[in-house]
């Protein structure tokens, strides 16, 4: 098995190549054991309750099996193929110029209006300009620290504010929970920490494109947002910018806390490489992402736009332990090419008078193939809960695949509970009518979807939703015909 | 401005129109009558681009185009327009919206400058104005929900939007009460001008009382065969079709 020594080797033998990279910034040999999850924890200066948290975790792991019940199919993984520890790419690494990237993601570039120099970046091309962002984000940190918001990356957190993480880390989705939640609980690199003090309305949306470092925080990021009673946070994650990356397992653990009367809103727009044509070379997303309405009336609240990645796995959930608190999860799912997703939510209600809304819109073209799975679950003291959920499919062409898989469990009979399913086609009759007005297919098309998702677009914030739409439109092009 | 000469066209292995021959110029309205089945709707659908038809002899000119090799949208960019029998829904997809890209659309694809969205809603009150609508279809999702009048009235709405050269309206009185109709023939009427012409389709005489053709063509198995003046329309209504059978198995 490989350990330390073999680490100490490879460092040593780069160096005698004449290398002059810093210890910190290297990357691990492939591989998995205790001895790697304590060099990551090491390399990061994690404190020691850290340290036994991820090996307890990693022993775990070692119990556990892959999940096989998701309908997608891939080829098997083997875990210690992957390297757990990857810093930044040295330049001599990387691709020298955009000659070398996909043409087709150089396409959707420019159809998004982005720049030349963020183009590179987003391609994985060494860039030395510094983007404005940076700057952008200092500003940024100062308004937040006025109002006592601390946004940093969760490394920052683990040594700046040990006393905030330690009780809350790992309270929502345990090391136990699942296999890739557990694998990220044992090597998870990096990712998000966000705290709001009590009665404070954080005074803008938080963004991961305006962290600094948020970059290269690798496949296996943890997120964690804690909003204390009375607070407000809005969060967006992603970015409608297709982004390559050349870890192609990505296991992140996203977890919400909110107290008593707190409302946190997270939303996403998900755009990993889905792979060429062939669907080679794209993304594996396994994700677990869960909120805990700990406090009386708290509010938590998922939107997800999801066009990206080769295979997605992910189950934005709430569990509503709270008296009268609120959990909502909407959804837009885009499948095309050879595109696979299996996603959707878990309500669980605990708590009495709690109230949840799904709405979930799929949208499969080309040879993709979705499933929508959801969980309700009423629990016996959950007197007087709530749900209505609303799942809808939308199929373009006749390769493609929906499936609708709703699990409901009720277990206290006050319980009302509403589910809707439909699914439908873009019919050649609206092609028509919309061509016959003087549009093309393809913005007939764009303007169908756009449609169909706006109960969802509807709860973005502004500017996402309409680089949302922008996305779907473009995701979608040539996907009739 | 649209000659249509010797058409024939199939849906499957089914010929439909057989032979179909009809001159349009500026300015002119025509309607088309005929029975259930004599090829209204496929005549219509041809001109207007849609699939699932296939045209095996003739041809149709519009403005000296080949509207026969054209898409569907690049038809209506050359300011054809069909208002539909059964006006098609887009649930989510807001009226204002799709008015705008249309309109913008077709402006674009005429070398005109797109209208900002200011300019947009001041053309729309005034058209509203102009066939005296009010201002509730804008907010709601196309056709989605209307009733039928609604759904009629919408397509005229998008015609007075659209300022078409010329205007094939299929069956535009399919379905609507008296008091409907009357609302969709005003607005058709107050469209009506020496640059616009029209093909008004239908089986009914009635709606020829609201909308005044200069021209009446009768359309059976696939052919016009007669023409004339308004007074045709009135014998229809007479006689019925029964009468073409016997005339054409004479």
């Amino acid at each position: 098995m490989t350990g330390a020594p073999a680490v100490e080797d490879i460092v040593k033998s780069e160096y005698e190549h004449g290398f002059t990279t810093e210890i910190e910034s290297d990357t691990l040999p492939p591989g998995l054991d205790e001895e790697v999850v304590r060099a990551i924890s090491k390399r990061k200066g994690e404190p020691e309750f850290m340290t036994e948290q991820r090996l307890k975790a990693y022993r775990h792991w070692l119990t556990m099996r892959e999940p096989e019940w998701a309908a997608v199919d891939y080829p098997r993984i083997d875990f210690q193929s992957i390297s757990y520890y990857s810093a930044p790419k040295r330049p001599e690494d990387m691709p020298k110029s955009l000659d070398e990237i996909d043409p087709a993601l150089l396409e959707t570039y420019n159809k998004l209006g982005i720049p030349i120099e963020e183009q590179k970046a987003l391609a994985g091309i060494a860039v030395d300009a510094v983007f404005d962002s940076v700057s952008v984000a200092t500003t940024f940190r100062a308004t937040l620290a006025e109002a006592g918001v601390i946004f940093c990356s969760i490394s920052e957190a683990l040594h700046e504010y040990p006393e905030l993480v330690k009780p809350y880390l790992g309270t929502v989705v345990p090391y136990t929970d699942n296999f890739y939640a557990c694998l990220n609980a044992a090597v998870f690199s990096d990712g998000t920490f966000v705290y709001v003090p009590k009665g404070v309305r954080c005074p803008m949306e938080l963004s991961t494109y305006f962290r600094i470092n948020a970059r290269n925080t690798g496949q296996f990021e943890r997120t964690l947002i804690v909003a204390e009673a009375g607070s407000y946070v809005s969060y967006l994650e992603g970015c409608t910018a297709p982004q390559r990356d050349e870890n192609q397992l990505h296991a992140a653990v996203v977890e919400l806390i909110a107290m008593e009367d707190a409302e946190i809103k997270y939303s996403t727009v998900q755009n990993w490489y889905p792979g060429d044509a062939q669907g080679v070379g794209g993304i594996y997303n396994f994700v677990t992402k869960r909120g805990d309405c700990r406090g009386a009336r708290s509010k938590i609240s998922w939107t997800q736009v999801e066009t990206g990645s080769a295979i997605t796995w992910k189950y934005p959930s709430c569990i509503l332990r709270g008296d009268g608190s609120i959990g909502e999860f909407y959804s837009v799912a885009v499948t095309k090419g050879r595109q696979q997703a299996d996603t959707g939510t878990k309500m669980i209600h605990i708590g009495k008078n709690t109230s949840s809304t799904i709405v979930s819109k799929g949208i499969s073209a080309g040879e993709g193939s979705q499933t929508y799975r959801g969980l309700v679950r009423i629990g016996q003291r959950a007197e007087g809960a709530r749900n209505h959920t609303q799942c809808d499919s939308l199929l373009i062409g006749d390769r493609c695949a929906a499936n609708t898989v709703p699990y409901i469990e009720v277990k206290n009979p006050s319980a009302k509970m509403e589910h809707e399913a439909t699914t439908s086609k873009i019919s050649d009759d609206q092609l028509f009518y919309c061509r016959s007005r003087g549009l093309t297919e393809e913005d007939a098309v764009s303007m169908i979807v756009n449609g169909f998702c706006k109960e969802v677009f509807n709860e973005l914030p502004m500017e996402f939703a309409v680089e949302a739409q922008k996305l779907l439109s473009i995701s979608l092009e040539g996907a009739v015909g | 401005m649209l000659s249509v000469k010797g058409l024939r066209a199939n849906v499957g292995d089914k010929e439909i129109l057989k032979g179909l021959d009809l001159e349009v110029g500026p300015g002119e309205v025509h309607a088309i009558m005929g029975p259930n089945g004599s090829g209204k709707s496929t005549l219509s659908h041809v001109l207007s681009g849609r699939d699932g038809y296939s045209v095996t002899a003739g041809s149709a000119t519009f403005e000296g185009r080949d509207l026969l090799e054209l898409e569907p949208e690049e038809r209506a960019q050359l300011g054809l327009f069909l208002a539909f029998q059964y006006p098609v829904e887009l649930p989510g997809v807001n009226n204002t919206y799709f008015l705008k890209a249309a309109l913008n659309s077709i402006r674009k694809a005429r070398g005109e400058s797109e209208l900002d969205a200011v300019s947009f809603l001041r053309l729309i009150k005034e058209k509203l104005k102009i066939l005296h609508l009010d201002d509730s279809l804008l907010k709601r999702a196309v056709n989605a929900g209307f009733s039928g009048g609604e759904k009629k009235r919408n397509e005229i709405f998008q015609m007075a939007l659209l300022e078409p050269k010329l205007a094939i309206l299929d069956e535009t009185d399919s379905g609507l009460d008296i008091d409907a109709l009357r609302v969709v023939a005003e607005g058709v009427n107050a469209l009506r001008s020496p640059e616009r012409s029209m093909i008004v389709v239908t089986h009914y005489q009635r709606l020829l009382d609201y909308i005044q053709p200069d021209y009446v063509h009768v359309l059976a198995r696939g052919r016009i065969i007669r023409s004339g003046g308004k007074e045709l329309a009135l014998e229809l209504e007479e006689k019925g079709y029964g009468w073409i059978d016997a005339e054409l198995a004479a």
